[in-house]
């Protein structure tokens, strides 16, 4: 790929500040996503993966503010660009989608029109195109009879009717990087599938990348080219999807991996117990010293409990954070 | 489509009193201020009479028709002003927050501390007494509960997932606070509004009667109350028919504001269809 990847972070660090006090909710975070490419960002609640995507698109709220490091759109810093063109980015260049489908949309406002909104707020369009684009984007998500669901509101739709109205929302105006944070978790597994496989679809037919954040390993290895592996806030493994199954090399990765029940195992037959990692994920404000996994982690010695591991980087573009890794 | 009992008799008696006061010429018998006779003084209700006539023989249906003008004008008016200034207030106050949040409540905090109905006053007894005066004093003095409650659900909805959502696709403020948050807080403000209303109608009728709104000879439901105080026990319906009117509106106003936050409630609305 040539010129600058469509999104670089590089060693960013946000801050959480509580009273006088500032502490690093995530540090060290480095990832590029190119054009149309496909990456996954994984972890437990609280490791930091959320603010991480908010922090992308230049929304971070006190309490938490973005304390050193440097996000790129396209080369250029968005934190330096003025608040009208971070505005005009977002949405249009970069859109997202949320875990709750049931909360994201207007509740007064019929669905037809909040998708049309896109059109006339990015694109400069009236009403009456952008009110045919949104019967056009609904039926792109293949909701059925698009031209009388426009003037449905929300609460007449489905969970799933809801995110594929969340979709096209998101993908109304052809951005350049879909954001989806947990866009199944309030699904259930059949309509998960289907929604899954409208997002990979739709956004590979438009060479819209994605950044998919979730805790679920199987379905981000599923979906993503790329994933990486986040454990209280920094990044502990960068693997092709591929690899992290076959050969993956930290130990946190490792506990995940073991704790997916695989079809046809003695585990998923209910014949043994799942593995689970022993212990929880630190709080922000008490990271543990050294490498913040050591509590938990069987391979942990001395040095993990004084000195944090750097990146060491493997074959194949992967790199992993550890003293010991396989 | 079934609606609510409160909205259709609400509805039809606030619609009453707009009918009334857009064709009052065409309703009225006689010139509510010209035609005065001293030979029909203080007839009692009749065929010829119906809501019976005042000291100086005019007639109070035609007076009472004529005013419903004046205190519609100054309850819708006023009301509007109300609201728009307690909305853009409470939503920019609950919205951005800090030093323009502490400001706009501390101001609201003064507003309710003293009483709307002394305020106006006041401002009466400055810009002197008038139907434009009346507007305006009633206008300012009254935005207090509009802001409050704006602000309040501005709190609230802020942090909805949608509003966070419409600020991910690069919704301006501008754009969040009228496509997000105005629609969603609607009702309350609406009921709010219509109460409101009620009150204007109220205190334009307080301030009348004081003898610092509507002058005589024009016929305002409170100024012909003022009028018809020494007489109350001598020619009661002086004072019943423009209190009727009062009650009527009021009540019409009350009514409406419950039937319409019915309606304006989205899930109420599927359950209808």
């Amino acid at each position: 790929m040539t010129g600058p990847p469509l999104i670089e972070v590089e060693d960013l660090r946000i801050d959480l500040t509580v009273g006088p006090s500032r502490v690093a909710a995530v540090e060290g975070i480095s990832f590029r996503i190119d054009r149309g490419e496909t990456f996954g960002l994984v972890g437990e609640s609280g490791s930091g993966k959320s603010i991480t995507a908010l922090a992308l698109i230049g929304l971070l709220r006190q309490p938490l503010s973005i304390g050193a490091g440097a996000i790129r759109f396209e080369g250029r810093e968005i934190q330096g660009l003025p608040a009208a063109e971070q505005r005009t980015l977002r949405g249009n260049r970069i859109a997202m989608i949320f875990q709750e489908p049931m909360t994201a949309l207007n509740p007064v406002s019929p669905v037809g029109r909040q998708i049309a909104e896109m059109f006339v707020l990015h694109k400069g369009k009236n009403w009456r195109e952008a009110n045919r684009l949104a019967v056009e984007a609904l039926a792109s998500v293949r909701v059925p009879a698009p031209e009388r669901r426009v003037n449905d509101y929300p609460h007449q739709l489905s969970g799933g009717m809801r995110q594929r109205v969340m979709i096209a929302i998101a993908l109304a105006c052809g951005p350049d990087l879909l954001i989806a944070d947990e866009p199944t978790t309030a699904l259930d597994v059949t309509v998960q599938a289907e929604i899954i496989e409208l997002m990979r679809n739709l956004c590979a037919e438009r060479g819209t990348a994605i950044l998919m954040i979730s805790h679920d390993l199987g379905l981000v290895a599923n979906v993503c080219r790329r994933v990486a592996v986040m454990y209280a806030g920094r990044i502990v493994e960068e693997r092709g999807s591929a690899d992290i199954f076959r050969a993956c090399a930290h130990p946190y990765t490792q506990g995940l991996v073991d704790s997916l029940p695989r079809l046809g195992s003695r585990a998923a037959l209910g014949r043994t117990r799942l593995r689970e990692i022993a212990g929880v994920v630190p709080a922000i404000t008490n990271f543990p010293e050294g490498c913040r996994f050591n509590p938990r982690c069987a391979r942990a010695t001395d040095i993990c409990r004084t000195t944090a591991p750097e990146t060491t980087l493997l074959g194949a573009g992967g790199l992993v954070r550890c003293h010991h890794h396989a | 489509m079934k609606l609510g009992a409160s909205l259709i008799i609400g509805g039809a008696l606030f619609a009453l009193a707009i009918f009334v006061g857009l064709f009052a010429p065409w309703l009225a018998h006689t010139d509510p201020v010209m035609d005065a006779n001293l030979i029909n003084a203080e007839e009692p209700p009749s065929w010829t009479w119906w809501f019976g006539t005042d000291a100086q023989g005019r007639d109070i249906y035609s007076r009472v028709v004529h005013g419903a003008r004046i205190s519609l004008t100054v309850g819708i008016v006023s009301q509007l002003v109300n609201s728009v200034i307690g909305v853009t207030l409470g939503l920019t106050a609950g919205y951005w927050g800090g030093w323009w949040d502490d400001f706009v409540n501390g101001l609201t905090n003064l507003m309710l501390a003293i009483p709307s109905l002394i305020f106006a006053l006041a401002i009466m007894a400055v810009l002197g007494p008038g139907l434009t005066s009346l507007l305006i004093a009633l206008g300012l003095t009254n935005w207090s509960f509009t802001c409050r409650i704006a602000r309040a659900s501005t709190l609230s909805l802020k942090s909805q997932g949608y509003v966070q959502a419409a600020r991910v696709l690069g919704y301006g403020d501008l754009r969040i606070m009228i496509t997000q948050l105005l629609p969603n807080m609607l009702g309350p403000i609406i009921v709010i509004g219509t109460l409101g209303m009620g009150g204007a109608v109220l205190a334009e009728a307080a301030l009348s009667f004081l003898g610092l709104g509507i002058r005589p000879p024009y016929p305002s439901w409170g100024s012909m109350l003022s009028e018809a105080r020494d007489q109350i026990t001598t020619a009661p319906w002086l004072s019943i028919f423009p209190g009727l009117a009062i009650f009527l509106t009021v009540l019409g106003l009350n009514l409406l504001g419950d039937g319409l936050r019915d309606i304006l409630d989205p899930q109420s609305r599927s359950r209808r269809t």
